[in-house]
């Protein structure tokens, strides 16, 4: 069989029912990636994977089996990015200084989805330590998105995406720092959810910069991710950050109606420069949920221009100093050097890419005697003002804002090498990072045959909003959302 | 004030990064080229705003600090380069010699 993979929810019933296998499930996903060209040298969706390891972790899923409920991702295969800890496969954080390295524990959210049934399978191609936005940053090759394989899949989370996207699994989990989620998901046709700061544990996500890491999930639809996200979610002794708050059903969502909901259409995320094409895809769809009775209002949030500036700061500043772990004592690689500190500066120097490189030093440069107000405090402070920009406006009654989820469809291999034009694809999605609101991309429609992702902001811990518009729009958009 | 050869010699020392002179300069050039677009966080009066400490309405809340074990699934031994003995073995800081010479 290599047809894309059923949706999480079927997938479910069918094992529960006894009518489809777990095992079958895991041979399925591995034909699919074989059929699309998942390897190396096509698609390169994948930096690890073990097919024993799948069929083992599948005959377990069925442990989950239980006389009451079956779990929520039963039977249901589900690849992560290769910066979430795992105890059999390898986590490099597509960088070769974490060559060879396999997690002594494993992440939080890894183990929630096998207690919920899930089937970890494969661990997928990234941006080097999550900076960057194409996946093109990974010292194991770029990934190429499965719908246009000229063009990138978006990133850092692109394999998650394009695993996803390529019909292997109907479900992957990604992480966010500045929407490495979001943008990869609006780049391949699917959906891509970031919780609110808090909701899941970053307990063995592998830092970036922490107060704005995310552990995110990629779906195929909206029903995947929000049953992804639901599995994976709760309160976490592992991570100080976690939030002591009950997980709604996310996935029960669709039952409600928008009709008296209120869409906040911020003005700054829909500039004079913005692709005409995009903002006539985001035009339809908030059509669609005016049809529904749900209220357009224009809103502003005023900060908004400042916060590709405050976040280029601020995550390069705390990179710097999570990722002065990597010295070649602890973890993968080590490069002999003339003494304690030569082993330091070559195994980093060695280890760490160009990317990576660039915004260590850029962290230790804002950070640094004489140069710390004026940046990393300055930032500090605009993202206070950003923060309150989503405070009022959602304490003005909007229930959930609605923006592009990128200025561009997905851009060609190749096509953007100055940095900070690549930080701009970011610009419609760090703000969310910024004051730890969740927020979620999904499919909108096509420009010349490329998704369109338009995305929902929604307040703190108030996701099922987030998930009501999504469900609604989804069904109104029906094959409008891949056209 | 722009970013100096010199500036970006002091911190790849601090951040334990080697750079050849060529690549020092391209990140001279890369480094004033995004801190140039920095330069409107300047322009915002942000006198009386408080910097971002915790995340959210909930901010980062105080937790006693104790709890379960850390779950190791396997020794400290098998994800470190270098290990004798239960120790991480590291070369000596102020000499060249190899730690097998101690």
């Amino acid at each position: 069989m290599t047809a894309a993979s059923p949706s999480a929810a079927a997938l479910r019933t069918d094992t529960a029912a006894g009518t489809c296998a777990p095992a079958a499930t895991v041979a399925a996903a591995i034909a699919r990636a074989r059929k699309v060209g998942a390897g190396r040298d096509g698609l390169n969706i994948f930096i690890s994977t073990n097919d024993d390891d799948a069929r083992a972790h599948a005959a377990a899923s069925l442990a989950q089996m239980s006389d009451t409920e079956p779990g929520l991702l039963l039977g249901v295969p589900v690849s992560l990015k290769d910066n979430l800890a795992t105890l059999t496969l390898p986590t490099s954080c597509g960088s070769r200084i974490l060559s060879g390295y396999v997690s002594p524990y494993e992440a939080t959210a890894v183990r929630k989805l096998r207690e919920a049934g899930g089937i970890p399978f494969g661990k997928t191609n990234m941006d080097e330590f999550g900076m960057g936005s194409s996946t093109e940053h990974s010292a194991y090759g770029p990934t190429r998105n499965p719908l246009a394989p000229d063009r990138v899949p978006g990133g850092s989370s692109g394999g998650s995406a394009a695993a996803v996207a390529a019909g292997i699994v109907p479900i992957a989990l990604g992480s966010e720092t500045g929407g490495s989620v979001r943008q990869p998901a609006a780049f391949c046709g699917i959906v891509g959810v970031k919780p609110t700061y808090g909701r899941v544990s970053r307990f063995g996500l592998v830092a970036f910069a922490s107060s704005l890491d995310h552990v995110g999930v990629l779906g195929a639809t909206v029903d995947d991710a929000a049953r992804g996200l639901r599995a994976i979610a709760g309160y976490d002794w592992l991570d100080s950050t976690s939030a002591e708050l009950d997980v709604p059903d996310f996935h029960e969502a669709g039952a409600i109606a928008v009709k008296g909901m209120v869409i906040g259409r911020p003005k700054e995320y829909f500039p004079e420069s913005l692709d005409p094409r995009v903002r006539a895809r985001c035009d339809v769809a908030l059509e669609k949920l005016r049809a529904l009775g749900a209220e357009v209002r224009d809103v502003s949030l005023p900060h908004t221009p400042l916060a590709i500036s405050a976040y280029y700061i601020i995550a390069p500043a705390e990179a710097s100093a999570n990722l002065a772990r990597f010295d070649g004592v602890r973890y993968g690689a080590r490069i002999e050097g003339d003494g304690l500190l030569g082993m330091y500066e070559a195994t980093r120097s060695h280890g760490f890419g160009a990317e990576v490189t660039r915004r260590i030093l850029l962290g230790t440069y804002v950070l640094s005697a004489g140069y710390y107000d004026a940046y990393y405090r300055k930032a500090q402070q605009v993202r206070t003002l950003i923060a309150a920009d989503f405070s009022k406006v959602f304490a003005s009654g909007v229930d959930v804002l609605f923006t592009p989820t990128a200025p561009t469809p997905a851009f060609r291999l190749g096509a953007i090498s100055d940095p900070y034009e690549m930080y701009l694809s970011d610009i419609f999605t760090v703000t969310a990072n910024l004051a730890g609101v969740p927020a979620m991309s999904q499919p909108i429609g096509r420009v010349d045959g490329l998704p369109v992702g338009g995305q929902f902001i929604a307040p703190h811990f108030d996701e099922m909003k987030m998930f009501t518009v999504a469900y609604a729009l989804e069904r109104a958009l029906g094959v409008e959302a891949h056209t | 004030m722009p970013v100096s050869i010199d500036d970006v010699r002091q911190i790849a020392a601090l951040a334990r990064l080697g750079l050849s002179d060529e690549r020092a300069l391209t990140v001279v050039a890369e480094l004033n080229s995004i801190l140039g677009h920095m330069g409107a966080l300047s322009k915002v009066d942000t006198s009386g705003v408080e910097e971002t400490i915790g995340i959210g309405a909930r901010g980062t809340p105080v937790r006693s600090d104790s709890g379960p074990p850390f779950p190791l699934a396997h020794a400290i031994s098998a994800f470190a380069p270098s290990v004798r003995d239960g120790f991480l073995l590291v070369p000596r800081l102020a000499t060249h010699e190899s730690v097998d010479e101690s």
